[in-house]
C-alpha cells in the first residue's frame, strides 16, 4: 500500500474540472460546426453528436463486454481455444458451484419476500402512529450504510463463543439469558445462509418501506373511509383495499429486490467469503475470476444474466407502457 | 357552545365515564401496534448502535463482554481502536483514495449523462426509441457480466490497477440509469420554454446550457448524492480493478483486514464507523435529497 502522490491529486482535480470543460467545448465547438451545415444534414447529425459520449461509454463498458463475456464463456482459461459447453457443464455439475446456485435461489426467494413484506408491513403500521417520521428514519438507517460496514455490524450480532465463555455476540447473549446453548450462526450450515440473508433484508427493508409508503400516502382517504363505513375492520381494509391498490408498487420493488438478490456479493464476501457453504453465484464468479479461470467466470456471469433476462423484459415493457401514457 | 364546555359537562356525567373507557379501550387496542413498531425499530437500530459503542472500547473489553456493558458505569470508553486502525499502514491513504475515486467518477458520469439525456429528451432521430430501450435494458444488466472484458480492456490500454480505470468503469456502469432518469426529468420540462427560446434564435448549445441544465439541477442534486454514496460504498468494482493495486479504497482495505484477521478483528469497528460516517452524515443532513434519490432509483436493479 502506497501513500497518495501529488500526481494522483492533480489528475483527480484535472478530471473534475476538465471533463465538464471538455464537454462544454465539445458542445460549443461542435454546434458551431453543425450550425453551418445544410439544414437536412444538421437534423441528421446533431442528435448522434449529442448522444455520442453517453452511448459510447455504454457501448465500451456494457454492450461490448456483454457480447464478449458470452464469447469468453465458450473458451478455455487462457482464451486460446473453443471448448464448447465445458464451462457450463462445470457450473452445473461441480458441487461447489451447485451450492452457490442453491444459495442464490434461497436469496432470491427469502430476501425478496421478506424485504418487500417487512417494507409493506412497516409502511402500513407507521402510517397509523404520530411518530411515523422517527420510526421511518430508524428503519431507513441501514440503507446509506455500506455492505462492508453492515457486515461488521452483524458480525457482532452473530458473534459466537464456546458454551461457558461470556457471550459477546448480541444474539448468543440473548440465548444464554434464555439458558440456551450458543449457536455458531455463521458456521452452522443450517443457520448461516439464513443469517446472511437476514443481513441483506436488514439493509434493504428501509428502501422498500420508503417506496411503498410513498404510494400508500397517495391512496385517497375517501376510499378507506368508504370501506370503514361499509363495516370493514382494519385487517380487512389492509388485505382487501390497501394491498391491491399497492400491488403495482409492490411488483416494482419486488423486481428490484430480485435483481439485488441475484447480484448479492458484498455481504457474503465480507462475512464468510463463501465458506461453510454460503457461496452465491456472484462470489463464486469472483473467485473464478481471481483464479484467472476467465472462461468459467464468464459462464457464471452468463447464467446470472440469463436469470435476469425475464426481469429485463418486464422492465422494458413497463417503460413502453409509461411512454404510451406520456 | 364551545368544545371546552362539552368536554367538561360530559366528563362529569355517565356518558363521560363511558367515553373515557372507550378512549382507554381504543388505546389498549393500539398497544400491539406500538409494540410491533418498537420491535421493528429496535432490530433495525440496535445493531448499528451496538457496533458504534463497541468502536469506543478497548479490544480486551470487547472480547470479554458485549457492547451493552457500556450502558452502565464504568463505561470504559477509549479511542484505542481508532488509534490502532489509523496506525495500520495504508488506512489513512485509503480514505484519500476513496475520495480520489468517488468525486471524479461522480462528476464524469453525471456530466456525460446530462448531455446524453438532453439528446434523448429533445431531439428526434431515427433509432432513438431503440437506443433508449437498450439503455433501459442495460440498467438491470449485472456488472458481473462485464467485469472480464473490461478488465482485459484496461490491461490492453495500460490502465489496469489505476484510479482513472475505476472512474471510467463506474461511469460506464452508472450511465444507463442516469441517462434514463435525467431524460425523463428533462422530457417533463415545459415544451413552450424550449420552443420560445428556439424562436428567439437560441441554438441547442444555448438551450441546453441556459435552460435545460439549470432547470434540471434539483434532479442532478439528488443523483449526485445517490451516485456519490454508491461509489463510496462500492466494493465489487474497486475489488476487481484495484484489488491488488496500492490504491485500494477504504471498503477494499477494511474487507481485506476483516477476512485476514482470525481473532482480534473487533477493533475494525473503528474503521467501519469511519467508512459509514460520511453516508450517515449525508443521510441525516440532506435527508430529503437522499430519500428522493433513492426512490428515484427504485427502477434501477
Amino acid at each position: 500500500v502506497a501513500g497518495i502522490t501529488p500526481d494522483q491529486i492533480i489528475t483527480a482535480v484535472v478530471a473534475v474540472v476538465g471533463v465538464p470543460l471538455v464537454l462544454l467545448g465539445y458542445i460549443i465547438l461542435g454546434e458551431q460546426v453543425i450550425e453551418r451545415l445544410p439544414d437536412r444534414i444538421q437534423g441528421w447529425i446533431r442528435p448522434y453528436f449529442w448522444a455520442l459520449p453517453a452511448v459510447g461509454f455504454a457501448t465500451i463498458f456494457m454492450v461490448y463486454p456483454l457480447i464478449r463475456t458470452v464469447i469468453i464463456s465458450f473458451r478455455n482459461s487462457a482464451d486460446t481455444d473453443w471448448i464448447g459447453w465445458a464451462n457450463y457443464k462445470y457450473f452445473f455439475t461441480f458441487p461447489d458451484t451447485l451450492t452457490s446456485l442453491r444459495n442464490s435461489l434461497l436469496w432470491l426467494v427469502f430476501y425478496t419476500f421478506f424485504a418487500v413484506f417487512f417494507g409493506l408491513v412497516i409502511a402500513i403500521l407507521v402510517d397509523r402512529v404520530r411518530y411515523e417520521t422517527i420510526a421511518k428514519i430508524a428503519i431507513f438507517l441501514p440503507v446509506p450504510i455500506s455492505a462492508v460496514a453492515a457486515s461488521i455490524i452483524w458480525k457482532f450480532m452473530f458473534d459466537y463463543q464456546p458454551p461457558g465463555a461470556p457471550q459477546t455476540g448480541t444474539l448468543n447473549a440473548l440465548l444464554s439469558v434464555a439458558h440456551h446453548d450458543p449457536v455458531a450462526w455463521l458456521v452452522n450450515s443450517t443457520t448461516n445462509n439464513a443469517a446472511l440473508i437476514f443481513v441483506g433484508i436488514w439493509t434493504a427493508t428501509g428502501f422498500a418501506m420508503v417506496i411503498i409508503s410513498a404510494s400508500l400516502k397517495a391512496i385517497s382517504s375517501e376510499v378507506l373511509e368508504a370501506a370503514r363505513i361499509d363495516g370493514a375492520n382494519e385487517f380487512q381494509i389492509v388485505r382487501l383495499v390497501v394491498t391491491p391498490l399497492l400491488w403495482p408498487t409492490i411488483t416494482v420493488v419486488g423486481t428490484t429486490m430480485i435483481i439485488n438478490a441475484l447480484k448479492t456479493f458484498d455481504i457474503v464476501y465480507v462475512m464468510t467469503n463463501g465458506a461453510y457453504n454460503t457461496d452465491v453465484i456472484a462470489t463464486q464468479m469472483f473467485s473464478q475470476l481471481q483464479h484467472s479461470h476467465y472462461g468459467r467466470a464468464a459462464a457464471v456471469g452468463v447464467v446470472l444474466f440469463l436469470a435476469i433476462v425475464p426481469l429485463l423484459v418486464v422492465n422494458i415493457r413497463r417503460f413502453q407502457q409509461q411512454e404510451e401514457q406520456r | 357552545m364551545s368544545a371546552e364546555q362539552v368536554t367538561t359537562r360530559r366528563a362529569t356525567g355517565v356518558a363521560g365515564a363511558v367515553s373515557i373507557l372507550d378512549n382507554f379501550g381504543y388505546r389498549l387496542q393500539r398497544v400491539p401496534l406500538h409494540i410491533l413498531i418498537i420491535i421493528f425499530c429496535a432490530v433495525w437500530v440496535i445493531p448499528t448502535i451496538g457496533m458504534i459503542l463497541n468502536s469506543f472500547r478497548a479490544l480486551p473489553d470487547m472480547q470479554a463482554a458485549g457492547w451493552w456493558t457500556t450502558l452502565f458505569p464504568p463505561h470504559g470508553f477509549t479511542l484505542a481502536s481508532y488509534q490502532q486502525v489509523l496506525n495500520i499502514e495504508g488506512m489513512v491513504p485509503s480514505i484519500g483514495f476513496s475520495i480520489l475515486i468517488t468525486i471524479p467518477a461522480t462528476v464524469i458520469q453525471l456530466s456525460i449523462a446530462t448531455m446524453g439525456a438532453y439528446a434523448f429528451a429533445w431531439m428526434k432521430f431515427p433509432g432513438r426509441n431503440l437506443f433508449f430501450i437498450v439503455i433501459v435494458g442495460l440498467m438491470v444488466v449485472p456488472i458481473q457480466m462485464t467485469l472480464i472484458p473490461v478488465l482485459q480492456f484496461f490491461k490492453f490500454v495500460h490502465l489496469n490497477g489505476t484510479i482513472p480505470a475505476v472512474w471510467l468503469a463506474h461511469s460506464g456502469y452508472g450511465l444507463p440509469f442516469e441517462v434514463f432518469l435525467l431524460r425523463n426529468y428533462l422530457g417533463g420540462l415545459p415544451r413552450e420554454i424550449f420552443e420560445s427560446a428556439e424562436v428567439d434564435g437560441a441554438g441547442h448549445a444555448v438551450r441546453f446550457l441556459r435552460i435545460a441544465v439549470p432547470m434540471t439541477l434539483p434532479a442532478i442534486a439528488s443523483l449526485v448524492i445517490f451516485v456519490f454514496l454508491g461509489i463510496w460504498n462500492d466494493l465489487l468494482v474497486a475489488l476487481t480493478f484495484l484489488g491488488v493495486s496500492p490504491y485500494r479504497p477504504l471498503t477494499v482495505v477494511i474487507t481485506g483486514l476483516v477476512t485476514s484477521f482470525g481473532g482480534g478483528w473487533q477493533f475494525l469497528t473503528a474503521a467501519a464507523v469511519l467508512q459509514m460516517s460520511l453516508p450517515l452524515a449525508v443521510f441525516i443532513f440532506l435527508q430529503r435529497y437522499f430519500v428522493r434519490g433513492v426512490t428515484a432509483g427504485s427502477v434501477k436493479g
